[in-house]
């Protein structure tokens, strides 16, 4: 047998536990082999079990189990690490929890935080690092761990009381569609709930949307009192956060 | 050629131990770390394992470059791996003679390779590929297995020995393996020991075992038995300056716990390396 053909069938017996592959190996009756699947799925369980910790909390330990069997069968290692193993299990709550929105979206929570806690390094401006900026032309930077996903409901309220030990509140539905954001501020992993005129501002400068253009734009959404204050407010905010890693200035 | 003798006693670099190697006053003459777990863009794990080598020797350990592919290496992963190694400039490189990988799909568990010619061809190809891009020469690890493909062309001494002349790898010896892989298919690790290339050892892991229903698995979450600490003792008198370190990687005890078993390989190895000269 050649060594393709053998680990083709390694494959078939870990992933599907192909018994007319084993029976090709020659070890149709080999209790190792056994041991070798074993290994390949435990890894891949405590995997996600590790990655996804306050929504194994929340919707029970033998739920969560029964998910990432199902997951495991469906969605086979492709990555040479296992930190992107991950990845695509929230869509598989999506599809497994259809009318609870708010668990997948716990899932992105843990992933995200995930991909966050080793994600690029880069240094937060300060408030006194940005006293010689020219807003007329400059552009915000963020930091590369910034991450944004749609929300519709209070998971984040439920994940931070479940970290916390504390009992969570139940599930609702926002009255309006917001999102959340994920990023690193030196060494931690953080999160924050936002509404949709901050979403809209992070992806817009995040795209390269100078700053004195976000202020018009908060114009002409909120009027010259409230859009100013309000662009004025989310700069504050972005920095305080330590989301704001550079200041870039438009040619002319 | 097999990179340059170091000799010496160090433990693996493990989480519930952070502080106390970040502190500087662990008493390791150098530390192993998964290369895995700091190929990381950033964060907390890489400014770790940068305070960390300013304090002792790092080697490099690897767990998923699956030297015995039969596609090939992944260069991303070797890619991300030299810009480790050239930032650490670590003692040794190493990873294990098993496969993970296979046409998008891995593993990540070391499976075993059958020991032929045609996998001698592409383990030694695949470690020219790698040696190359790490531009360094590699440590490859005697793996446990718990499956034998037959027919062999040859035992996995051999295939260590043959792997070694034609690659100019070094061996990473891990007696522990030696231990389970004779336990489990019925050889004698005493052969083992005598017909591996000695004078291209340059580290040891020493470890624990456990008894599985039928065979014995290599669970590293136990003391070193008597039995590894016997093979150890054949076999060191043997080699030239080597490395050995204490494995743990489950029911990981107290830091000062694992100082005492290395006490016990220092105190093992300087009395035979005493008596040897």
């Amino acid at each position: 047998m050649s060594m393709f053909a053998l680990q083709r069938d390694m494959r078939a017996w870990l992933v599907s536990e192909d018994n007319v592959a084993a029976e090709r190996l020659g070890l149709a009756t080999a209790p190792g082999l056994r041991v070798y699947q074993n290994n390949y799925r435990a890894q891949l369980v405590a995997c996600l079990e590790e990655s996804f910790a306050r929504t194994r909390d929340w919707i029970g330990g033998a739920a969560f189990h029964a998910a990432v069997i199902a997951h495991i069968g469906r969605v086979p290692p492709s990555s040479w690490t296992l930190d992107a193993y991950p990845r695509d299990f929230p869509a598989t709550l999506t599809t497994r929890y259809p009318d609870d929105p708010e668990i997948a979206e716990l899932a992105w929570i843990d992933w995200a935080l995930g991909e966050a806690f080793v994600g690029p390094d880069a240094v937060a401006l300060t408030v006194e690092e940005l006293g010689d900026v020219d807003w007329d032309r400059a552009t915000l930077r963020f930091t590369p761990t910034l991450d944004i996903a749609e929300l519709t409901t209070n998971a984040p309220a439920i994940w931070s009381a479940l970290a916390a030990g504390e009992e969570p509140p139940g599930m609702h539905v926002l009255p309006e569609p917001g999102a959340i954001l994920v990023w690193r501020e030196d060494h931690a992993s953080r999160f924050r709930a936002i509404d949709q005129i901050e979403r809209q501002a992070l992806l817009s400068v995040r795209a390269g949307l100078p700053f004195a253009d976000l202020c018009t734009a908060m114009v002409d959404m909120l009027g010259e009192e409230d859009g100013i204050a309000r662009a004025g407010q989310l700069l504050g905010q972005w920095v305080r956060d330590g989301m704001v890693v550079a200041i870039a200035y438009k040619e002319g | 050629m097999p990179p340059h003798p170091f000799a010496g006693f160090g433990l693996g670099l493990r989480k519930p131990h952070y502080a106390e190697f970040l502190e500087g006053r662990v008493a390791v003459d150098f530390v192993e770390v998964i290369s895995e777990n700091f190929m990381v863009d950033g964060g907390r794990p890489r400014q770790i394992l940068r305070d960390v080598r300013e304090r002792y020797p790092v080697a490099l350990h690897g767990v998923s470059m699956s030297i015995g592919s039969a596609d090939g290496l992944d260069g991303a992963y070797l890619a991300r791996l030299r810009a480790l190694v050239d930032e650490v400039e670590p003692l040794f490189v190493s990873d294990h003679l098993s496969w993970s990988r296979i046409e998008g799909f891995n593993s990540h568990d070391l499976l075993p390779l059958p020991y032929t010619n045609e996998a001698l061809d592409l383990v030694c190809a695949n470690i020219g590929r790698a040696q190359d891009a790490l531009g360094r020469a590699m440590l490859i690890e005697n793996p446990s297995t718990y499956i034998d493909f037959a027919p062999a062309d040859m035992t996995e001494w051999q295939f260590l020995d043959r792997m070694c002349a034609k690659s100019g790898c070094g061996l990473l010896l891990d007696v522990n393996n030696v231990f389970v892989s004779a336990t489990n298919h019925g050889f004698d690790p005493i052969e083992y020991l005598d017909g591996v290339p000695h004078d291209r050892v340059r580290q040891i892991h020493l470890a624990g075992h456990s008894q599985g229903r039928e065979l014995l698995i290599d669970t590293h979450d136990k003391p070193v038995p008597s039995s590894v600490w016997d093979l150890y003792a054949h076999v060191l008198p043997r080699l030239g300056p080597v490395a050995t370190m204490i494995e743990r990687d489950d029911d990981i005890p107290p830091l000062h716990e694992l100082l005492v078993e290395l006490a016990t390989a220092r105190r093992v190895g300087g009395q035979l390396l005493a008596q040897a000269a």
